[in-house]
């Protein structure tokens, strides 16, 4: 069985728990961690904009290389956490492509909710993760990243078309 | 040469040398095409000699004060003021997103303020992202108040913008004047783009990091007292400087030299090093860039700016002009923008130079890389196989610059009230 783990850095603790508890022993862990490729994009791209005043920076002071250390160790508290053999990777790009094809021949994926954690709900997914959700072909589970809020019954549904006030 | 062909002339090499700038094909500088074309329009005639010298001994003072300031940033880095910063925030914000943001906010536009937006967006953004990463928080919410305030943020003093430099010998105010009229629109700039940031980016802003950043055994960085104190003095000397009849460039070449000297002294910072902040390259590309842009305003397109810019200095005009100047940014470029737009706008009034001056500094946040050219670059690049554009950016830009136009325009008219012209 092949466990596809989306690390995120805010939510790595719950999903380094979810990994170690749900996952069976037998399974092949791969952490994956992906730099936001926009991110660094939005760090980087301005400086285009005063000519000549940019200036060159040592090769380890680049926002990839900053992006690349956190993500090395993020994946190794990670894999720490887990306390089993797991493999690491590190990618970079837009987070949901990145994930959906990573994802491709995963058996399992472990992703966090990453949207609204104060209640419970579609907007608890933000983008990335509920494209992520939608299109990967594999079992998914859904992580909270902290204890889920307190919730009762699910809101009504919204009354039909016709009922609504114009 | 003069007439159509001489604006066709200067406004294809413009393009060149600003298309060079964009692509650097093969890693060329933009200078090893200003200079030849600021020649060959002399050679040919489009721009006379004494047009041209008089061009270059008007920029001077600017260029020295300029290259002053780069050096003066270059050695606050050196002896770690903005990693210092960095931890600072990182301390303060304990992991909470919002009040990280908030900090970055105040660190970005003082340092814009004071040591001008190259320095914000060169120096200070790595050292943001650096710190936002190491408190395991997402990035975005906080390099984009960065790097937005990089140019909302440099409409307080003449040294916070390039272009607050050269429009500051155009229209004659003061060092202490400029700061008044523009502590008013400058404020309202940075609370606009708080409250687009902070409604944008509330998805990232509502997540929590971990509260001690990581590798927070490593020995704070230490900045020497003397540097911010150096810091203080100049700015002090600066609002001397003008009742006294003192260039501030002198005040600005003072406070180079007093962290020069420790630093070359502690072994910090070689010779070679302080030549290289100087930018010599690119000093020479700003006069290249005045030859070419005075060929470009002798010959037609001058006179087509001159009646584009409002020349009353009632509410309406100077959001107009404001808009004008915001949209020359963005199709040439903060900098040339800056060069075609001050000689009328100079003949308005100051009033004039300062809503354009509201245009050119905020206006780059539309196209987020600072002119049109690069960003439609940067989208041929996305089709071969760069993944990312900037579309998010250029869409939150599309919100905060119009409404920073507006509000902090109306402020400048309101400044213009309250201290007179």
């Amino acid at each position: 069985m092949k466990a596809l783990v989306w690390l995120r850095a805010e939510s790595w603790e719950a999903l380094a728990e979810a990994a170690a508890s749900l996952l069976p022993a037998h399974a092949e862990i791969t952490l994956l961690h992906v730099a936001d490729a926009g991110a660094e994009l939005a760090a980087e791209a301005p400086a285009a904009g005063l000519l000549g005043r940019r200036r060159h920076r040592p090769p380890h002071h680049t926002i990839e290389a900053i992006s690349d250390e956190a993500a090395a160790d993020l994946l190794a508290a990670a894999a720490e956490r887990i306390g089993r053999e797991v493999a690491t990777e590190a990618r970079r790009g837009r987070l949901e492509d990145v994930v959906v094809e990573a994802a491709e021949d995963a058996d399992v994926l472990v992703c966090a909710r990453d949207g609204d954690r104060d209640h419970r709900g579609p907007k608890s997914l933000a983008p990335p993760t509920r494209f992520v959700v939608d299109h990967v072909p594999c079992t998914v589970i859904l992580a909270w990243p902290e204890a889920p809020p307190e919730g009762g019954p699910p809101p009504p549904p919204p009354p039909p078309p016709h009922h609504r006030r114009p | 040469m003069s007439g159509a062909p001489a604006e066709i002339l200067a406004l294809a090499l413009l393009a060149a040398v600003l298309g060079t700038a964009v692509v650097r094909p093969r890693g060329i500088p933009e200078v090893a095409v200003a200079v030849p074309a600021a020649l060959l329009l002399i050679v040919v005639g489009a721009v006379g000699l004494d047009a041209a010298g008089d061009e270059i001994e008007q920029l001077a003072p600017t260029v020295a004060f300029l290259a002053a300031m780069l050096v003066l940033a270059d050695l606050c880095e050196r002896e770690g003021l903005f990693s210092a910063a960095g931890e600072m925030m990182a301390r303060a914000s304990r992991g909470r997103p919002v009040a990280l943001m908030a900090l970055v906010f105040a660190v970005a536009a003082g340092t814009t303020a004071v040591l001008s937006l190259d320095t914000t967006v060169v120096l200070l953004t790595p050292v943001v992202f650096a710190t936002v990463t190491g408190l395991r928080l997402r990035p975005r919410p906080h390099v984009l108040a960065c790097v937005h305030l990089a140019n909302s943020a440099s409409l307080l003093l003449p040294v916070s913008n390039l272009s607050n430099l050269l429009a500051l010998r155009a229209t004659g105010l003061s060092f202490t004047r400029f700061a008044a009229l523009m502590a008013l629109p400058w404020v309202a700039a940075i609370a606009i783009e708080w409250l687009v940031l902070r409604r944008a980016m509330a998805g990232d802003l509502a997540l929590r990091g971990r509260p001690e950043p990581s590798g927070g055994t490593d020995r704070p960085h230490r900045v020497p007292r003397y540097v911010p104190a150096v810091l203080a003095a100049v700015l002090a000397g600066f609002v001397a400087a003008s009742p006294l009849g003192v260039d501030p460039a002198w005040v600005a070449a003072a406070g180079a030299l007093a962290l020069a000297v420790p630093a070359l002294a502690r072994r910090r910072a070689r010779p070679a090093d302080l030549a290289q902040a100087i930018g010599v390259p690119f000093l020479l590309f700003v006069f290249a860039l005045g030859v070419i842009v005075a060929g470009v305003a002798a010959h037609g397109l001058g006179d087509a700016v001159d009646a584009l810019v409002p020349g009353a200095e009632t509410l309406p005009a100077l959001v107009a002009t404001a808009f004008v100047a915001a949209l020359l940014a963005n199709l040439l470029n903060n900098l040339p923008a800056t060069l075609l737009l001050l000689p009328p706008a100079a003949a308005a009034g100051p009033g004039t130079v300062l809503a354009a001056l509201i245009g050119l500094n905020v206006g780059p946040n539309l196209t987020y890389t600072g002119s049109l050219a690069t960003l439609l670059w940067r989208r041929i690049l996305s089709r071969h196989g760069h993944d990312q554009d900037l579309g998010e950016f250029v869409r939150i830009g599309a919100v905060s610059v119009p409404l920073i136009l507006v509000v902090s325009s109306a402020a400048l008219w309101l400044a213009l009230q309250g201290v007179g012209p």
